[in-house]
């Protein structure tokens, strides 16, 4: 009979539930720029569970005893915790092992450093424990690089989880800003195609030749033209594919967009769109908007500020857009009677964007690492 | 004298402040005693322990798992440890979400289900149960209890009755005494109950159940000579049970017997729950060791409410109208415990907070209950005339 109802009572009296603490560890992450400080307070109990602390059976955990396992704690935490910024994951270092005492035991305390990449949030992956005590939790309290804090709470069920904080609007918007700038700025993709759409723009056709164009304010207005149509292109294709109205593979966009710089680039060996580099630049302006979609869902938006960081991005696309056009315009306006510029720059160049489209296009169409993926980063 | 009681009680609170303050530490001495396992004084853990590093070896084996996990839940309830529970889990993880599992993985997770108190969840899997094996006695129990939990007494009273012919008769009469006492018979079931438990011969563990059940039909009558004598005779039968020792300690502080409370409970205080209702009965009783003791359970509770599985809910309602005596959070916390869970207990949780809060609305859920279940429960009852 005992053993038919060994489980009798328990099934009957349904609590107290619990009437000691449960299985918790303690996070703390605190990020700066490109780095983060975690201490995790993780109980003896737990990790004895887990990985056996107790070395000589005697039911009592020693510093000695703990001191010998911190290779293998850290070991077990690392296989388990992970950080990642903007998409790629922190590189992971325990520092230093301490103990503390919690309101139920004895808890060791890891900390680790963190190497992150600069990134508005970061994300967590806590599998610690789950496999021996199903019920563990990992309760994180994040704090912001700027300050703002916010806690979560990490299950068997929830491992993962985002830790984009509502910091102030400011600080958001500049964060954001920044990340859209950075992207135009190491995506040689966008840059060569833009090149591409202005080297002409000091330049008029005549007939078969190039000439220069006789004031800045013509030099000005094209290129204004130029980056106008692609901002409102790429806009609209961003946000759609933000907003999950439209969206594209990803290699379909990074293949189109290799061949929008194939193109515009050609255009300007042998005309075939004459005067309608500015309808180009719109059309091929909606492929590039899929293109930043795709780097600033790596980043992860923040659901209560999408508006906001979907418009700082976009700031920050156009703002390094402006800061190229700058640069290139002058010297170029400077340069445009020569033959150096119509032979080097302009023929050249060209023809130097068309070969490394190609081989974009080609890498990115059919999956093949050639020598050129450094430049598309 | 009382002077220096207060500067005791601030020094106290000071010591116990910095103490969860304190930083992270390098032991001085590397024979220094960090933790003490509990599995040291306690042969069924020593084997839970080598259980599960064989389970580790071998994950999924279904015999194993099981076994492991019976002796989990056995552990979880003897200690109140909810670590246990968690192990159990653990072991059943490769069932745990699959809908067709073996039977003895099916009724282990609605065990562990209803002990986390996802009571829906452990319903779905004895429903599939025991439309595959309507003769297992277990599951037929558990659901009862299940049933109970959701104030679901007739359901409840139907698995009493369909229980197989060789249940033992004490566990036939304590399940149908228990459902029968929420449901407008409480007086007749206890004198059932009463009866089989002075015919009964089951071992000494059934009897000590099923008088815990006795002495709690007789505290909801205020039928105090009875419900002492069944608290004591369960205790006299298993002495440690921290659910016996929460429902007596419940009915001395009822009729404000604080010491002898504080007497039952002094031992057991690392038990949330008892240490609860040890600081209830500490106030006015002993103020420095009130204090004291208010301080670590307010860090207890504390830590689990961050970690917010809301598994305590009942508990901490408790806490909030008697310790921190907030009627407006013990209210809002009796609300969502009622969402999750409707014993006698919580009915009466209820109860208290909506009169402190003076709150009509949460008042009227509590009279339409009796009414419709006809619960008796002279406290209860009390409350909604206006008294306390």
């Amino acid at each position: 009979m005992n053993a038919r109802f060994a489980l009798l009572l328990l099934a009957f009296l349904g609590l107290p539930a619990f009437a000691h603490k449960a299985s918790d560890a303690y996070l703390t992450i605190e990020q700066h720029a490109d780095a983060a400080d975690v201490r995790l307070d993780v109980a003896l109990r737990d990790l004895d569970a887990a990985i056996g602390l107790d070395a000589d059976g005697d039911g009592a955990i020693t510093w000695r005893e703990l001191r010998a396992s911190h290779e293998a704690i850290a070991q077990y935490v690392m296989t388990r915790l992970s950080l990642s910024a903007g998409g790629q994951a922190c590189a992971l270092r325990a520092v230093d092992h301490r103990v503390d005492r919690h309101t139920d035991g004895a808890y060791a305390v890891v900390r680790l450093a963190a190497r992150c990449a600069e990134a508005p949030a970061l994300a967590i992956d806590y599998r610690l424990m789950f496999d021996t005590d199903a019920t563990h939790r990992g309760l994180v309290r994040y704090v912001a690089a700027g300050g703002a804090t916010k806690s979560i709470v990490l299950s068997a069920d929830a491992p993962h989880a985002s830790l984009a904080v509502h910091t102030g609007v400011v600080e958001q918007a500049r964060a954001y800003v920044l990340q859209g700038a950075h992207h135009i700025a190491e995506g040689a993709d966008h840059l060569l195609f833009l090149v591409s759409l202005l080297l002409p723009a000091v330049v008029v056709r005549r007939g078969r030749q190039w000439a220069p164009v006789a004031s800045f304010r013509d030099a000005f207005v094209d290129a204004a033209k130029i980056v106008t149509a692609f901002t409102l292109a790429h806009s609209i294709t961003l946000t759609l594919a933000v907003l999950d109205v439209v969206t594209l593979p990803s290699r379909l966009v990074e293949s189109a967009i290799a061949l929008s710089v194939v193109l515009a680039a050609l255009n300007n060996l042998r005309p075939v769109v004459r005067n309608a580099r500015v309808g180009a630049a719109f059309a091929f302006g909606l492929v590039h908007g899929f293109g930043f979609a795709g780097a600033l869902g790596e980043l992860g938006l923040p659901d209560d500020a999408l508006v906001l960081s979907l418009a700082s991005f976009n700031v920050g696309v156009e703002l390094a857009q402006l800061a190229l056009v700058a640069a290139f315009l002058p010297v170029a306006f400077a340069l445009r009677a020569t033959a150096a510029y119509r032979r080097i720059a302009l023929s050249g160049g060209s023809a130097a964007i068309v070969a490394v489209g190609a081989l974009w296009f080609v890498e990115r169409t059919f999956d093949v690492p050639l020598a050129l993926a450094f430049a598309a980063r | 004298m009382r002077m220096l009681n207060r500067w005791l009680v601030l020094a106290l609170h000071a010591l116990a402040c910095t103490s969860l303050l304190a930083a992270p530490f390098i032991p001085a001495s590397d024979d220094e005693v960090l933790e003490t396992l509990p599995e040291v004084r306690d042969a069924t853990l020593t084997m839970l322990k080598r259980e599960q590093s064989a389970l580790r070896a071998r994950p999924g084996e279904l015999a194993l798992a099981s076994a492991f996990a019976r002796r989990a839940i056995a552990a979880a309830r003897a200690s109140g440890d909810p670590r246990y529970l968690g192990q159990a889990r653990a072991a059943l993880a490769p069932w745990w979400s699959a809908g067709e599992a073996p039977p003895v993985a099916l009724l282990l997770r609605a065990t562990v289900k209803q002990s986390l108190h996802d009571f829906p969840g452990a319903l779905a899997d004895l429903d599939r149960l025991l439309a595959i094996a309507p003769g297992d006695a277990q599951a037929r129990l558990t659901r009862a209890t299940v049933r109970n939990v959701l104030g679901r007494h007739a359901d409840a009273l139907a698995d009493c009755d369909a229980l197989p012919r060789d249940t033992p008769p004490l566990v036939v009469t304590a399940c149908r005494a228990d459902a029968a006492s929420r449901a407008g018979r409480a007086r007749t079931a206890y004198d059932v109950l009463a009866r089989g438990l002075a015919d009964s011969r089951a071992d000494a563990s059934l009897r000590a159940w099923a008088s815990t059940i006795a002495g709690e039909i007789a505290a909801r009558l205020d039928a105090a000579d009875a419900a002492e004598r069944q608290f004591r005779l369960s205790l006299a039968l298993d002495a440690g049970d921290p659910y016996t020792l929460g429902a007596y300690a419940d009915f001395l502080l009822d009729r404000g017997r604080r010491r002898e409370a504080v007497a039952l409970l002094a031992r057991h205080t690392r038990n949330d729950a008892l240490l609860l209702r040890y600081v209830i009965a500490l106030r006015d009783v002993d103020t420095a060791a009130f204090e004291r003791h208010r301080v670590e359970l307010a860090a207890r509770v504390d830590a689990s409410r961050r970690r917010g599985d809301g598994v305590h809910l009942r508990e901490e309602a408790r806490y909030a109208l008697d310790i921190e005596r907030d009627p407006e959070a013990a209210l809002a916390l009796a609300r969502a415990n009622w969402n999750v869970q409707r014993e006698p207990a919580d009915v009466r949780v209820l109860a208290e907070a909506a009169r402190a809060a003076g709150d009509a609305g949460a008042m009227r859920i509590v009279s339409d209950w009796t009414t419709a279940t006809g619960l008796e429960d002279t406290r209860v009852a009390a409350l909604l005339k206006g008294g306390a």
